[in-house]
């Protein structure tokens, strides 16, 4: 069957299982979007406002839904516009694939009209890309596309190309989807190391990261942590991984992690770390990470091993098979005397009390939190809102947490929220901040022509919170561009959108604000306005330790 | 972490022949703030296939990383550190003295010793050209640099590990 490259492209996405694209044409694109119109019955195409609010679309997709998340944007601009999408979830290891166009290949290197690099350009911030040069290799190059991005640490892959080659003709022959890589299998001479290790464990602390969920790893983790009588701790990436309401769930540790859980950290004897790659701000200054600890580290990704810490036992390979392993053979343990000691943290910071006559961030966040039914899809942008978030919100079930944590990319939420909506057709909260979602606002014209049930929760303090956060605990109260002196009515602008925009000064408001949300099946902007003084505590101060945190 | 003192050492890669794959080895390198000292590539036996080699310099564990970080790139076949017990190493230089009279017969005795060629030759200035591993080609230029060296060129470390053994392709 001889079918042309943009027919060929469609053909190998559905036969990788794609039935949602989002993306946004152009002109090195149309020869692909004619074949979507033929086969807009076969793939869904979300048209996003911008080609960033493609890829974060696409990101939030795969979070949400553990696919691989696919979009599609023009040669030029189209492309650059793709690359803070890319970046975003190759630091957290999300898998996708990225389609862009491009210039005829005669025309390449003649700074013709919307020409970039885009394979230049693309390379640091995706785990491979390919410019197709011949027709008859697409298709193979697509399946391929498919197989890295979801194969050992998943990736974003990116797949240019050229006008010519999604004109030109080839044989195709159909073929099923690429399946992942199996993951190396660990030495079972080390899991059986690390056995020995933590059967000498007193004080044991599982400690998870994106991998846990990349892996589908939350059920295994549950049951090592009840064996094992361990406390659980996460990285940000790592907060779905476990029912936050489990007993032996400390949640986040590290810069803005909870107080329990940092301690629980530094004051261990073994730190069990599963698909974590402690990183800067959730180790703090890593001489004195978990300093009277041993660590066993688990990683599919060789290159993670040894890289920021130096753990006892490296196992490099299959997560779920050494989880599995470990449990299996563990024999049951107790710990009482560490319960105690760190059943006593978790009561340490003071309760917190709600003030009248305005809101307070985590009020906002108990609130959805009672309304929204326990698989809810939660979004996030990035700063103060996210910590607070990720401090307090209870997540119950792997995937529902759509963040960025690596690269914390302001303006990431609206995508990824729309991402998770389209990935789930069930409500979707984005908790982001008057400054957050100043960088992406234009997606919310997205979510109406969608009619995405989307509950957008902005945390309106008038300041870039976490900036001014650090000029006043840094920078002598410096308030240099945090604050933001906007005239912006969310509401309003809701409104113009075609959305619903509702207000909440207080309590009451944001209880009736939010009965009304979630009685609606199309967006709804709900501006929370809040007091611009609120820092996120505790902090730990960058490369400090728990002896410098700052709890209030 | 990584106390140990830094030193160069040379790593071997075998890569797939595809347009950039150059780019894609020194865009990690500038990814993750590794300093190439040297490179060379060419084709091997197969022509699919390339090899490179790079020498850098850093501590115990900036290598285990750039060996690991190589070779978890799609196009990269195989990576070897090249141990300097077990390893040819080789390095050309082609260099031009500003040399005549009196100079230039220490100069060419100097070639003599360190077993170079003389490549080219004019009324004020000669070209040679010498082989070796990188320290021999440092004290030769150590040497002649008082007549005055107008230029250089190096071409890069090439290594190739000792016996039958080989780096990929013969299985």
């Amino acid at each position: 069957m001889e079918l042309s490259g943009c027919q060929i492209l469609i053909e190998t996405l559905i036969e990788q299982g794609v039935t949602t694209i989002f993306g946004y044409p152009g002109g090195q694109v149309l020869n692909i979007y004619d074949e979507l119109y033929k086969n807009r019955d076969r793939i869904h195409h979300v048209l996003t406002a911008h080609e960033q609010g493609a890829s974060h679309a696409a990101d939030g997709y795969s979070r949400a839904s553990g696919e691989v998340g696919v979009c599609i944007a023009t040669s030029g601009p189209g492309a650059t516009n793709l690359i803070t999408g890319l970046a975003t979830a190759k630091a957290d290891s999300i898998p996708m694939v990225a389609i862009t166009g491009n210039v005829p290949m005669e025309l390449i290197g003649s700074d013709s009209f919307q020409e970039v690099d885009t394979f230049g350009l693309s390379i640091p911030v995706t785990k491979h890309s390919f410019r197709v040069d011949r027709v008859d290799m697409l298709a193979q190059t697509v399946r391929e596309a498919f197989r890295i991005a979801k194969s050992g640490r998943p990736g974003p892959v990116l797949v240019d190309i050229p006008k010519n080659i999604q004109i030109d003709k080839t044989a195709y022959t159909p073929r099923g989807i690429s399946e992942k890589t199996p993951d190396a299998k660990p030495d079972t001479a080390l899991l059986d190391q690390a056995l020995g290790m933590i059967h000498e464990s007193k004080r044991p602390v599982i400690y998870c990261g994106g991998g846990v969920i990349n892996a589908n790893c939350s059920e295994i983790i549950t049951k090592l942590t009840e064996k094992l009588d361990a406390f659980m701790v996460c990285s940000m990436m790592g907060l779905t991984a476990m029912d936050n309401d489990h007993p032996k769930y400390l949640g986040m540790s590290g810069m803005h992690g909870r107080f329990a859980a940092t301690k629980a950290i530094s004051e261990c004897d073994l730190v069990i770390a599963a698909g974590i790659r402690f990183a800067d701000r959730a180790t703090g200054n890593r001489t004195k990470f978990a300093a009277g600890a041993k660590i066993i580290h688990l990683d599919v990704d060789v290159a993670e091993h040894g890289k920021n810490i130096d753990a006892n036992l490296q196992i490099p390979g299959d997560l779920h098979f050494a989880l599995s392993y470990i449990a299996s053979k563990l024999e049951p343990q107790k710990h009482p005397a560490w319960e105690e000691t760190v059943q006593a943290y978790q009561k340490k910071p003071k309760d917190v009390c709600v003030p009248e006559g305005y809101l307070l961030p985590w009020q906002v966040i108990f609130a959805v939190n009672r309304k929204a039914p326990p698989d809810t899809n939660i979004a996030t942008d990035v700063g103060q809102h996210q910590m607070w978030v990720a401090q307090h919100y209870h997540f119950k079930k792997a995937r529902t947490l759509q963040t960025s944590g690596g690269l914390g990319t302001m303006g990431y939420g609206m995508g990824a929220a729309i991402g998770a909506a389209v990935a789930t057709g069930k409500r979707t909260v984005l908790f982001t901040g008057d400054g957050s979602f100043g960088m992406n606002l234009n997606e919310l014209a997205t979510a109406v022509s969608q009619k995405l049930p989307l509950v957008i929760v902005v945390f309106n303090n008038g300041v870039l919170g976490m900036i001014r956060q650090w000029q006043n605990l840094f920078f002598e109260n410096h308030f240099m561009s945090s604050n933001l002196q906007r005239k912006t009515d969310f509401v309003k602008l809701a409104e113009a959108f075609g959305a619903t925009g509702l207000r909440a000064a207080n309590g009451p408001q944001l209880e009736e604000a939010l009965e009304q949300a979630f009685a609606l099946d199309t967006p709804v902007l709900i501006d929370c306005l809040m007091p611009p003084e609120e820092n996120v505590f505790p902090m730990v101060p960058p490369n400090g330790s728990l002896e410098n945190i700052i709890l209030e | 972490m990584g106390n140990d003192n830094t030193q160069q050492f040379a790593v071997s890669i075998i890569v797939s022949n595809q347009s950039g794959t150059l780019t894609r080895i020194s865009s990690l390198f500038s990814q993750r703030n590794f300093n190439i000292d040297s490179f060379t590539c060419g084709e091997t036996v197969d022509p699919e296939i390339s090899r490179m080699t790079i020498t850098a310099t850093g501590d115990a564990n900036k290598q285990d990383q750039l060996l690991k970080q190589i070779s978890k790139l799609y196009d990269v076949k195989k990576v070897e550190l090249m141990t300097t017990d077990n390893t040819i190493l080789r390095e050309l230089l082609i260099a031009k003295i500003n040399a005549t009279g009196e100079s230039l017969q220490t100069v060419l005795e100097a070639a003599n010793v360190f077993r170079s060629k003389v490549v080219d030759m004019s009324p004020d200035s000669v070209c040679i050209e010498i082989t070796g591993e990188s320290s021999k080609l440092n004290a030769f230029l150590t040497y002649v640099a008082p007549y005055g060296i107008l230029e250089y060129c190096r071409t890069g470390l090439i290594a190739v590990e000792r016996g039958k053994k080989c780096l990929y392709g013969v299985e």
